[in-house]
């Protein structure tokens, strides 16, 4: 089943008179369950391609597709609605609330979809034992090293058992060893929860644990592998 | 609900000191009106508790024709027999106290020195005498048989140099509109802690007074008390007759509370001057925490949570400094009452054109003043919190997510 299609998608960005085309007639299809990598240097519109997929930003032409809706003309409140529960992010900077414990950062996107005390509990439990940090419920994120910090990113973004997760340079700020631990832990958990992970990165340590990869540059597809030949000529 | 407003004390703890002093600004706003609120209350109570005591009581009862202004003595502007009409009065079950009075105006001299007064006859056995008794500083009351012996506020003395014992000379108007003149003693002294009252009038037995004035067996007014001022409508209808006009004392002192109701409409614009700095202190505290949380917001916003409910967020956090300000300022606000309210403010003797002051002003908070204003400062603080956080509801996540361009 597909969970997001982009059909001839273009993105152009104004700054002042000056027009950057960051998307260039994207169109590409995703089924449920991949693991896939959008790779491609700096620039090449891999972060553009995943907000738009996230119902972040909103395309300047062609259509968006998540769960065969189109969120393409969607407004700002339809498309948090979209997101909620739907669509988990991972990214870069961690992005935990500093002022709350892993435990209740996990708990969040729950809260927003409206569970029970009883179930947020045992989803929370459940998740911070997934990512192996039940002996780090009740700390900050400052108590956290940056790898323990991802994971509960992670924890997070798999809380609302969403359809998509989607993740922005999930291991940049991170040591070999902990970019490691998260690529591990993102690829065990694709494949108990069978949860769909699209990731953009540049690292090559990361683009092998992918299944598929698509290739960007300039704004276009420039090669796209299909699921299942992954490691394929990166 | 519940992990807003936990995520609200949170935040404010992130920067304790600037919350502190947010909280602490609305605090000191919300005392400064306490207080101020209270000594105007307190003022006007003061003087208007002083006016009923000294000069208006809550009925008189007076010739039709009597006009307060002029002192007027002619018999047909005095009340005849007063007296029998006073006992009548006082038999009114509301009435605690009817007692005739006489006015005439005069001039106190000893010397080269001399000073304009107002002088009253009173029956010096009258409860309503109080103020005048319990103020005595030296020498004693008035006796009803005394045709010698006047009775003079400490202030004038002191302004006329005049001790106990003293002679002086009362030129007094009188009812045949001559001009009468005899010396009298000065039997006792009184302070009311008013001072303009003080220097202005000395007290007669009511029998001389009428001898002096040759008013005769007649009174200006009959003073009256009532156990409850709010019955003074019903009993002055009760009085009411085609002789006599009854004035209540908030027709007497109307223009005490026409002057007190243009005072409340004053202290609103204070209200809204000082709230409005408190208001600016709560709207830079939130606007900074928009500008440091930016990333953070974009995250909510990418789980899915609503501008509404971001919005919500930061009301929950100038409700929670609302809160802590607003208890702050009743703490140090009821302190500063409490100093105000028991040991006063000296003003001396600050002469008001139409208000009787005390020498000090004690202030009087009212639970219908300190509601008030607690509401009308909750409320200010919550709007304080409109623009920060529409500021914060507006930021697209993929601005926020890179922690910058605000709208």
């Amino acid at each position: 089943m597909e969970v997001t299609k982009i059909d001839n998608v273009t993105r152009v960005f104004k700054i002042g008179t000056v027009e950057t085309q960051a998307l260039r007639g994207v169109s590409l299809s995703i089924q449920n369950g991949e693991f896939t990598a959008l790779v491609g240097p700096s620039g090449s519109g891999k972060t553009t391609l995943l907000q738009l997929i996230g119902c972040l930003d909103q395309p300047t032409s062609g259509q968006v597709y998540i769960n065969g809706k189109d969120v393409s003309k969607l407004n700002r409140n339809q498309r948090a609605d979209m997101r909620r529960g739907t669509i988990g992010f991972i990214f870069q900077f961690f992005a935990l609330i500093p002022t709350l414990t892993a435990y209740e950062n996990i708990e969040l996107p729950l809260l927003l979809i409206g569970q029970s005390a009883a179930e947020r509990r045992e989803r929370v439990r459940h998740l911070l034992e997934a990512v192996d940090l039940s002996d780090r419920a009740h700390h900050r994120p400052d108590q956290l090293s940056g790898g323990q910090q991802q994971r509960v990113a992670i924890a997070r973004a798999l809380a609302p058992k969403p359809a998509l997760i989607l993740a922005d340079e999930p291991t940049a700020n991170l040591d070999t060893p902990n970019g490691k631990q998260v690529m591990e832990t993102m690829t065990r958990l694709n494949q108990e929860t069978g949860v769909t992970f699209v990731f953009a990165t540049h690292d090559p340590r990361v683009i092998q644990y992918a299944r598929r990869v698509i290739m960007l540059r300039d704004g276009a597809i420039v090669e796209n592998t299909e699921p299942e030949k992954a490691g394929v000529g990166v | 609900m519940i992990q807003i407003l936990k995520m609200a004390i949170r935040d404010l703890g992130r920067n304790r000191r600037r919350s502190f002093f947010s909280a602490l600004a609305l605090g000191m706003g919300l005392a400064l009106l306490l207080l101020i609120a209270s000594v105007i209350e307190g003022e006007y109570r003061g003087s208007m508790d002083s006016s009923i005591r000294l000069q208006s009581g809550h009925l008189q009862v007076r010739a039709k024709s009597y006009d307060e202004d002029k002192t007027s003595l002619a018999w047909e502007d005095l009340i005849e027999d007063p007296g029998q009409i006073a006992g009548q009065i006082a038999s009114l079950p509301a009435v605690k106290i009817a007692t005739p009075r006489l006015f005439a105006s005069g001039i106190v001299a000893r010397g080269d020195e001399s000073a304009g007064v107002r002088i009253i006859g009173i029956d010096p056995s009258s409860e309503a005498n109080a103020p005048y008794r319990d103020g005595l500083v030296a020498g004693e009351f008035l006796r009803a048989d005394d045709r010698e012996g006047v009775l003079i506020g400490q202030s004038l003395a002191n302004k006329l140099n005049l001790s106990m014992g003293d002679q002086v000379s009362l030129l007094v108007n009188t009812s045949d509109g001559e001009v009468d003149e005899q010396l009298f003693t000065i039997r006792g002294m009184f302070s009311t802690r008013t001072p303009s009252y003080d220097q202005s009038t000395v007290f007669l037995p009511l029998g001389k007074a009428q001898a002096i004035t040759r008013a005769e067996n007649h009174a200006s007014t009959i003073f009256v008390l009532l156990e409850d001022r709010e019955q003074a409508g019903a009993v002055a209808s009760a009085l009411h007759t085609d002789q006599y006009a009854v004035t209540t004392w908030e027709d007497m002192n109307e223009f005490l509370l026409q002057t007190e109701q243009f005072a409340q409409g004053y202290m609103v614009m204070i209200y809204l001057i000082v709230l409005g700095v408190t208001a600016t202190v709560i709207v830079n505290t939130l606007v900074m925490a928009v500008f440091e949380r930016t990333r953070e917001i974009g995250i909510l916003s990418a789980m899915g949570m609503r501008g509404g409910r971001i919005m919500a967020m930061f009301f929950a956090e100038s409700g929670l400094l609302a809160v802590i300000g607003i208890l702050m300022g009743l703490v140090i606000g009821g302190l500063l009452v409490l100093y105000a309210t028991n040991v006063g403010f000296y003003i001396g003797d600050f002469g008001v054109t139409g208000m009787l002051l005390g020498e000090r002003i004690y202030a009087y908070l009212t639970l219908s003043d300190t509601i008030t204003l607690t509401i009308i400062a909750f409320i200010v603080t919550l709007l304080a919190a409109l623009y920060p956080a529409l500021l914060a509801a507006r930021l697209e996540p993929v601005d926020a997510l890179h922690g910058g361009k605000l709208a």
